[in-house]
């Protein structure tokens, strides 16, 4: 009997799903991600009296800034063992054996890390404004909110096909969780840091704006954070960077580019190291 | 694909050699494996057994030479498909220790369009119907060898690879193991088997290929291997009390006496020598009570071979 290619995605994706539910893992984030975005859309109605900004849009403001941390880090916990751990414990050996494809395993693993995240985003984050909702907060601004958890899940895919890359390259499920968090630092703080630091050191000597556009635009947080910020004129009214992203020629659609590019490229080299590999 | 059908002809290994970084485990690997052979690899630990399974799964390339399985490269993508007709039982077997006995064979099933009435009853088969419903991680390192073959036989395959499958089993689960390989046998499937003694699945073999840091040192049926090797055939020769040693002075210089007690002695001889002297020893007339021929051991003829490799 031939089983479908997508029906094979699917099993593989399926395992991965029932993990996550088993381990309690997607019920944990849920709770986490939902806690967070009602803490601060309560925290961010208190001072808004004097601002033409309504509560979701200072919300996305807060609730982006705190995913760009939170998210990655989430993804890369998903992520960093997929590979390794089944190369250590050897459950991938007896995977390999049967009917399924490289790509297939990959692709099936993605399948199901990205439907945890969504899961866990969706029902925390729209969880979240749901209670709001109920609490007689106005709906107003929801386009920026759906726009901010769907970025946030293609941040969250980013950061699994790294964890992915990182989990076929390295040895031990040590190193990997060690790399993960390395990774972590590096794309989320570190990036950010010495651009800044450069900017400020270099008082706009050498680095021009084009430069410095461009260098943001290459992070995958950074591009998230613009899109986040500038995609609708409530958020960058109250965010004080009002036509700031268009005028240096950051459209929404060029920002979900770079990312989408951070998650094909990832899971490509992941792909051409995992076909080579011996098992 | 259909000429290798007609050929008959499921394995084949042409000068094939597996080096890892600066070792080589497999040497100028040649045979052929009709459909519906029972294989057996021997040797030591490290010996290449598992090595040479890897290669034929697919799981591996060769450095050189060529491996088919069925007509095709099974490291190449186009082998994909085919891996359906296919069960292997791995080394020490590792499951996804969180899933329960029954989800890991579903989800194995499932990967190859097999039945859920099917992994019903291969886990009565294997006898894990009762714990089918606990997790993994509990499992004995029987039940989980158990739990690999009943993964291994799904889909009816007809290609099994088992990798030291009888470890960890007792005595009675490898009867029953031995029956089930049986089941599948008369099923026309053929079977690989890796061990490190020749005791498995002694009778059931059709040949044995016995291997040598990563050479195959030789291959065939047990007659064939008693044949190629030069071992003496032990004789225990008894006699009326107090007369040994007198008996044992006329056996001739083609014997070797081993030792000499009241009434009965024992020699070793060549083959070739054996049916001379037991003529000779019934000419002997009264004085010989009674005569035991041991053919040599399986150990022995193990032994033999890997001294013989050394050599």
């Amino acid at each position: 009997m031939k089983i479908s290619g997508v029906k094979m995605l699917w099993v593989l994706a399926q395992k991965e799903l029932r993990d996550g539910l088993r381990n309690r893992w997607i019920g944990a984030a849920i709770l986490l991600l939902g806690t967070l975005a009602i803490a601060l859309s309560l925290l961010g109605s208190a001072p808004t009296g004097s601002v033409r900004a309504s509560d979701l849009d200072i919300t996305v403001i807060s609730l982006s800034s705190l995913s760009v941390y939170l998210i990655p880090l989430i993804a890369l916990m998903l992520s960093f063992d997929a590979l390794v751990g089944e190369f250590e414990r050897g459950t991938m050996m007896l995977l390999l054996t049967y009917p399924v494809s490289r790509w297939q395993v990959i692709m099936g693993k993605f399948l199901g890390h990205v439907l945890i995240l969504f899961i866990a985003i969706f029902a925390g984050y729209g969880g979240a404004i749901l209670i709001m909702i109920m609490l007689g907060s106005s709906l107003e601004g929801w386009q920026a909110y759906l726009a901010m958890m769907f970025s946030s899940l293609l941040l969250g895919a980013v950061f699994i096909a790294l964890g992915y890359l990182l989990s076929v390259l390295v040895k031990e499920r040590a190193t990997a969780a060690g790399s993960a968090i390395g990774l972590w630092l590096v794309f989320v703080v570190l990036y950010d840091l010495v651009l800044f630091g450069a900017l400020l050191l270099d008082e706009g000597q050498k680095m021009s704006q084009q430069l410095f556009v461009t260098l943001m635009l290459i992070s995958p947080t950074d591009s998230y954070r613009i899109f986040n910020l500038s995609l609708f004129d409530g958020v960058s009214d109250a965010a004080g960077i009002a036509g700031i992203a268009s005028e240096a020629g950051m459209s929404s659609s060029l920002l979900t580019g770079v990312m989408l590019l951070w998650v094909i490229v990832p899971l490509v080299m992941t792909l051409f190291v995992f076909q080579r590999r011996e098992l | 694909m259909s000429k290798s059908v007609a050929e008959n002809k499921v394995i084949s290994f042409h000068n094939v050699y597996k080096t890892y970084a600066n070792e080589t485990v497999l040497r100028d690997i040649n045979f052929n494996v009709q459909s519906g052979e029972c294989i057996v690899l021997v040797g030591h630990n490290g010996a290449g057994k598992t090595s040479l399974m890897k290669l034929m799964l697919g799981l591996t390339r060769p450095t050189s030479g060529q491996v088919e399985v069925l007509g095709r490269n099974p490291a190449f993508s186009a082998a994909v498909a085919q891996r359906l007709a296919l069960g292997y039982l791995p080394e020490s077997v590792a499951f996804y220790e969180a899933m329960t006995g029954r989800e890991v064979l579903m989800f194995y099933a499932r990967l190859k369009g097999s039945s859920i009435s099917e992994c019903e009853n291969l886990l009565e088969l294997v006898g894990l119907g009762d714990a089918a419903k606990r997790r993994v991680g509990t499992y004995s390192k029987g039940m989980r060898q158990r739990l690999g073959l009943a993964q291994a036989m799904l889909g009816n395959p007809q290609l099994l690879f088992l990798d030291e499958p009888t470890t960890g089993l007792d005595p009675i689960l490898r009867q029953h193991f031995y029956e089930l390989i049986d089941e599948l046998q008369k099923d026309g499937a053929t079977s690989i088997i890796s061990s490190h003694s020749l005791h498995e699945v002694e009778a059931r073999a059709s040949r044995f290929v016995i291997l040598k840091s990563g050479v195959i040192v030789t291959m065939g049926s047990l007659d064939e291997l008693y044949q190629q090797a030069t071992l003496p055939v032990r004789l225990k020769v008894s006699v009326a009390e107090g007369q040994a040693s007198r008996v044992a002075d006329r056996m001739g210089s083609a014997v070797n006496i081993l030792y000499v007690n009241n009434e009965s002695f024992h020699l070793t001889c060549l083959s070739s020598e054996k049916m001379p002297l037991i003529r000779h020893i019934s000419s002997l007339g009264e004085d010989v009570q009674d005569m035991q021929i041991m053919p040599p051991r399986l150990d022995e003829l193990y032994t033999y071979f890997m001294r013989a490799g050394e050599e």
